[in-house]
């Protein structure tokens, strides 16, 4: 009964943390020897609910992608529903052979991928999964989350550059473009909930919507403009100029194969995830909003065609910023008009 | 001061969006492209060679494999000729039967058309809605002479087959539900914003340009000349049968998209005539086995779904044409990329390729 009181008071992950603590502390009786094993059981709990992701969306993709064009999808492995599909996929991407283009320069190349998965899963770390459930409740968490954000679009240029290949480098420096200009409206569609919730810590963002109203439905414009800006930073469809396979193959990706290209893969599902979870956090839902915002990304993906260059980042500087902008000047006066009342 | 230089792109002969094995060298000034130099020929079969070295009749298979999504078409351009050629003259059920496939070929063509366009422009789903119909399409090709690809139905001097009995029934089904899948195409493309921005006003042409590029079929009704040889010839039955011939206004993109997805209409319509109006009587003229063609030369043309579709034959009195030129539409039209990528991103190089709808079993032939 107490147990559930507890739960009940401070969510599942935070009271399940405290008696994994309880229990190393009998066993090992010293601070510091616990908060190390602590740290470390929260990595990897981070890197499996990313890989799990990854495993979960790739399914999801396939399935939603095909229930879109009028197919089945997967339907082999693994039973009527093709279940065990992306660990199929998994096992293939494993036993694949790494090309190593020729020419390409080999440090860099082999950093690009590794390098990218840095920041997706850094992101994590900032991550409110629960009530008092983050890795590192930073009091910037916000501001520190979009810095490391950002970080992505060197392994890009990277790989660009490195692959030796002319493909792969359009993709790297369009990357540099499309990420610089979307880092820009989604900051700031982001600065009207900081400045509603008065915190950039993200668990006090969580718990200002506890106590509120749901940010989405406060800020629906800053809303729609974070997810068109999030599918550009998540490189999805209509935004994916980087990898764009009609035009440059697959751009930065072209010259991967096996783990090294599963790598861009991961990234991009972690990233996926985590700009879902972004907007939305919650304490109950948290599970059924993220997976309603993924499906709203692959909704995207499979139904928009794609944007050219030009028209994309036109649309970036003159719509969403400007959009944005406005967002936050309302913002502004609103919880100033509210304060004065 | 930085210096930039212009720099060659190389798209393809493997590249996911040159429709086959078509090489488009872009020079390029980041992303703008200032020259764009298609090399053909990787494909090339010689199949003008083969005809030579065929009689007359054993000919008409190696036409479908030309122009390999349009294939009814073909065999009614060559059989033409020849049966111009040998002064054959025939029944007009089998002219009828003509029209309704090469009408029903047309449609899939376009289809597929609006399909690898979709998919070029990165919508994935569009490509397989516009497949999934064709799939119809071919079905019915399947019941009228067994194969969905390479037909070899049209024949010298009529079709291999009549019509099987269902077949009607069957056709005016898809006649049905052509409404409504185009309305679907409607949803999901043609009303998307996206899609429009990709393609109006890009890669634009003039009225002189296209005629100097000798361009035709839908890629020269798109700038705003109504040339249609069904029209402007009048052969066969069409003459007898009503239709536009829809026309754009801009010639961008996004009217030869336009042009072609009202010409499935127009398609239907014809079928839809011809079906009715289907007379009774041999679907196959009477003519010597050993066809020995007086000597002499023609030249004959067809609409085929690219444009016009021309098959020049010299007889020299033997059992073997002497000489087979085919003028491909596709061939010519495709001269028209660099006009239409001037200027533009890389990201329209893969629209306007795809507008111009080259196949490359035609294009190298």
């Amino acid at each position: 009964m107490e147990i559930w009181n507890t739960i009940m008071e401070q969510g599942v992950l935070a009271t399940a943390s405290e008696i994994l603590r309880w229990f190393f502390m009998l066993v090992f009786a010293s601070e510091l020897i616990v908060d190390i094993i602590m740290k470390g059981i929260g990595i990897g709990a981070i890197l499996g609910v990313i890989s799990v992701a990854a495993i979960v969306f790739t399914y999801a993709e396939r399935k939603v992608c095909a229930f879109m064009q009028v197919r089945i999808g997967p339907n082999r492995v693994g039973g009527r529903y093709g279940l065990l599909q992306s660990i199929a996929d998994m096992l293939k991407l494993m036993s694949k052979e790494d090309i190593i283009p020729e020419g390409c320069d080999r440090v860099v190349w082999a950093l690009a991928p590794m390098l990218l998965f840095v920041p997706s899963a850094l992101i994590y770390a900032f991550f409110p999964f629960d009530k008092g459930a983050a890795f590192a409740d930073v009091n910037v968490g916000v501001f520190l989350m979009l810095a490391i954000s950002s970080q992505a679009v060197l392994p890009f240029l990277m790989s660009g550059y490195a692959s030796n290949s002319k493909y792969a480098f359009i993709g790297g420096i369009r990357t540099v473009a499309q990420m610089l200009s979307y880092e820009a409206p989604m900051v700031f569609s982001l600065l009207g909930v900081v400045m509603l919730s008065g915190s950039m810590r993200m668990c006090d963002i969580v718990e200002a919507q506890s106590q509120q109203l749901w940010f989405i439905l406060m800020q629906p414009i800053a809303f729609v403009v974070f997810v068109i800006s999030a599918t550009a930073e998540t490189n999805r469809t209509p935004f994916d100029l980087v990898e764009d396979e009609s035009e440059i193959v697959a751009g930065p990706f072209a010259e991967y194969s096996g783990m090294r290209w599963a790598l861009f893969f991961l990234a991009e599902y972690a990233n996926l995830l985590s700009v879902s979870i972004l907007f939305l956090p919650g304490v109950v839902w948290f599970g059924l909003k993220v997976l309603a915002m993924v499906f709203v990304f692959m909704w995207f993906r499979w139904t928009f065609p794609r944007t050219r260059i030009d028209q994309m980042l036109a649309f970036s500087w003159k719509v969403l910023l400007p959009l944005a902008l406005a967002n936050v000047l309302f913002t502004g006066v609103g919880i100033y008009a509210r304060q004065w009342m | 001061m930085p210096q930039t230089e212009t720099y060659t792109l190389s798209m393809g002969p493997q590249h996911p969006s040159t429709h086959g094995v078509l090489q488009v060298r872009l020079d390029l000034d980041g992303e703008t492209i200032l020259k764009a130099t298609p090399y053909m020929g990787y494909l090339h079969r010689g199949i003008e060679k083969l005809l030579e070295s065929r009689t007359y009749v054993q000919g008409v298979p190696y036409t479908d494999r030309l122009d390999y999504v349009s294939s009814m078409n073909n065999n009614l351009g060559y059989c033409r000729a020849v049966e111009e050629l040998a002064q054959i003259e025939v029944p007009e059920r089998a002219e009828y039967i003509r029209v309704i496939v090469a009408e029903l070929n047309r449609i899939a063509s376009h289809l597929v058309f609006i399909g690898s366009l979709a998919i070029d422009l990165g919508a994935s789903t569009g490509m397989l809605y516009a497949f999934r119909d064709r799939e119809k399409v071919l079905d019915l090709f399947d019941l009228v002479c067994g194969a969905r690809m390479t037909f070899h139905y049209i024949r010298v001097g009529g079709v291999s087959a009549d019509l099987p009995p269902e077949f009607a029934a069957k056709c005016d089904e898809f006649l049905k539900v052509l409404p409504e899948f185009m309305q679907e195409y409607e949803d999901i493309l043609t009303g998307n914003e996206i899609f429009q921005y990709r393609l109006k006003g890009t890669s634009r042409m003039t009225k002189e340009q296209a005629l100097s590029h000798n361009m035709t079929g839908p890629n020269i009704r798109a700038v705003g000349i109504p040339f249609d040889i069904r029209k402007v010839d009048g052969y066969g039955v069409y003459p007898k049968l009503a239709f536009d011939v829809p026309v754009g206004e801009n010639g961008d993109n996004w009217d030869r998209y336009r042009v072609r997805y009202l010409e499935i209409y127009e398609s239907a319509k014809l079928v839809r005539q011809a079906l009715d109006g289907l007379p009774e009587g041999d679907f196959m003229a009477k003519f010597p086995k050993a066809l020995r063609p007086p000597k002499g030369e023609v030249y004959s043309r067809t609409e085929g779904t690219r444009g016009e579709l021309g098959f020049y034959i010299v007889s020299d009195g033997g059992p073997k044409p002497y000489r087979v030129h085919i003028r491909r539409p596709s061939f010519i039209n495709l001269q028209g990329l660099d006009d239409m990528c001037r200027g533009m991103l890389i990201g329209d190089s893969v629209a306007a390729f795809s507008a111009i709808d080259p196949l490359m079993g035609e294009v190298d032939c």
